[in-house]
């Protein structure tokens, strides 16, 4: 089963853990209806389609909410470091969530005293706070942006805000700031590079470039990283070897993005009904099941 | 997956420097890092007043260690009691700055301004915010749900509303595109 941590931007809703059902623009959890506009709930959604055309069980989503204040994130981490070991889960992906070192750290330590610890995938916020510990190499995959990587690659930023502006964030640059970011082992094991062409790399280097279909418009539309994170999660929760679900992941994507004919004004809602038709479209119906 | 390559020292919360989502607030007078202190405190701020480190040449004598990530916040109560510190900057590097380099991306009827991590989507002929993307921080959300769908001139600003370091890249990127959109 997949685990997907995150927040909801509503400082109301309260911490729920349950699988994510998708409904007509909404994920609902424990009878908590949520849009899909963008964010956490955004990689739920693309996950659930992927993990139910795969014929596995939906997401178990560990949800609360936060605007940025971090009451609903350290929610999410106590939850976390206390109950973890309760659950049996094949990944489990971090997304949204206020970066702080100490209770990283303490979610950590819960993973290591899990009988079979899941595969570790971490975007946005997590992917900061697991560079700001130093547990990046903890990690099995990263699924940074092109500014992001920059960020990861600068052994001195604590944020991306604070990058360093001699590391460039143009994307001719990106094969250099992957080697960087492995220098200073402030990578995970895979990374998925997100941008105008996505890049698949290990400690090794650049392993794949995904370009095709190129569209353009999808670079402004928030939510397609989340999208992109949330299909690899559900590949590699369904058996696929991370780099070739990372590769799939990509493709899937920019066929679901093509399928939906986008502007920079399209919502991220728009593309993730197109997921299943990207995911027919590349893989034959006989490899949708994994051991 | 061994139990040791997960074992490590919690970090200490003592100095600056061991803590990497800690951030200091320069200030031009010990008056001011006092004053910032009381008004921090009585908010309910835990911050912790420290020796500057040697590199900051700006003569203070004092600086205060606060939570990176609540820096939004932080500065907004400093500015209701009227005090603005000279540099906030991670205690990892004392002498770091914050990203200014944008980067501005054409799509015709649509422009594009990214600040750091954060990308702001405007359409040119309404001016209305058509998307709000990266970042990490749990305001990002929150913000695009606020921002998209207002026009430039409509928008709740990033700075009034938002809690994070990500929600400041993002009040930095609308400055860029409303920079823009006026030329």
């Amino acid at each position: 089963m997949l685990g997907v941590v995150g927040t909801i931007p509503e400082e109301e809703f309260p911490l729920v853990v349950g699988p994510a059902t998708l409904g007509d623009g909404f994920l609902t959890v424990q009878g908590h209806e949520v849009p899909i506009t963008r964010g956490t709930a955004a990689l739920l959604a693309a996950a659930a389609v992927c993990l139910k055309a795969l014929h596995q069980p939906p997401p178990l989503a560990f949800l609360a909410g936060d605007i940025g204040l971090g009451q609903g994130s350290i929610q999410l981490y106590e939850y976390l470091s206390l109950n973890l070991a309760k659950h049996q889960l094949r990944a489990l992906t971090f997304h949204y969530i206020l970066p702080i070192v100490d209770w990283h750290n303490r979610v950590l330590w819960a993973i290591q005293e899990m009988a079979a610890p899941p595969l570790l995938i971490a975007d946005a916020g997590y992917m900061y706070v697991a560079k700001m510990s130093g547990e990046a190499p903890a990690y099995d995959l990263f699924t940074p942006d092109a500014g992001e990587i920059a960020f990861l690659a600068d052994e001195e930023a604590p944020h991306p805000f604070y990058t360093r502006g001699f590391i460039l964030h143009e994307d001719n640059q990106i094969p250099n700031l992957i080697a960087r970011a492995y220098a200073h082992e402030n990578a995970a094991r895979h990374l998925l590079v997100k941008g105008r062409k996505d890049y698949v790399a290990t400690k090794e280097g650049v392993v794949a470039i995904i370009d095709e279909p190129g569209i353009e418009a999808l670079e402004p539309i928030g939510g397609t990283g989340d999208t992109l994170t949330g299909i690899a999660s559900a590949l590699i929760t369904a058996g696929f070897d991370i780099v070739p679900a990372a590769i799939l992941a990509a493709r899937v994507n920019r066929v679901a993005g093509a399928l939906t004919q986008p502007t920079p004004a399209t919502g991220v809602q728009d593309i993730v009904p197109h997921i299943p038709a990207g995911l027919e479209k590349l893989l034959p119906a006989n490899q949708r099941r994994k051991e | 997956m061994s139990r040791w390559r997960f074992w490590r020292p919690k970090p200490t919360v003592s100095t600056p420097g061991a803590q990497t989502d800690q951030g200091i607030l320069v200030f031009a007078s010990t008056s001011e890092v006092i004053q910032a202190e009381k008004f921090l405190k009585a908010a309910g701020w835990t911050i912790r007043v420290m020796g500057p480190p040697p590199e900051i040449q700006s003569g203070c004598d004092l600086v205060i260690q606060f939570p990176l990530m609540k820096q939004l916040e932080i500065l907004r109560v400093l500015a209701e009691n009227r005090l603005s510190p000279l540099q906030a900057v991670p205690v990892t590097g004392p002498l770091l700055k914050p990203v200014d380099l944008f980067q501005v991306k054409d799509f015709g009827r649509y422009l594009m301004v990214r600040a750091a991590n954060m990308k702001l989507t405007v359409d040119k002929e309404t001016r209305i915010i058509v998307n709000v993307s990266g970042g990490g921080c749990p305001d990002v959300p929150y913000l695009a749900y606020k921002m998209v769908g207002q026009t430039l001139e409509d928008a709740p600003r990033p700075r009034a509303i938002g809690h994070t370091v990500c929600g400041y890249a993002l009040q930095l990127a609308l400055e860029e595109m409303e920079r823009q959109c006026s030329e």
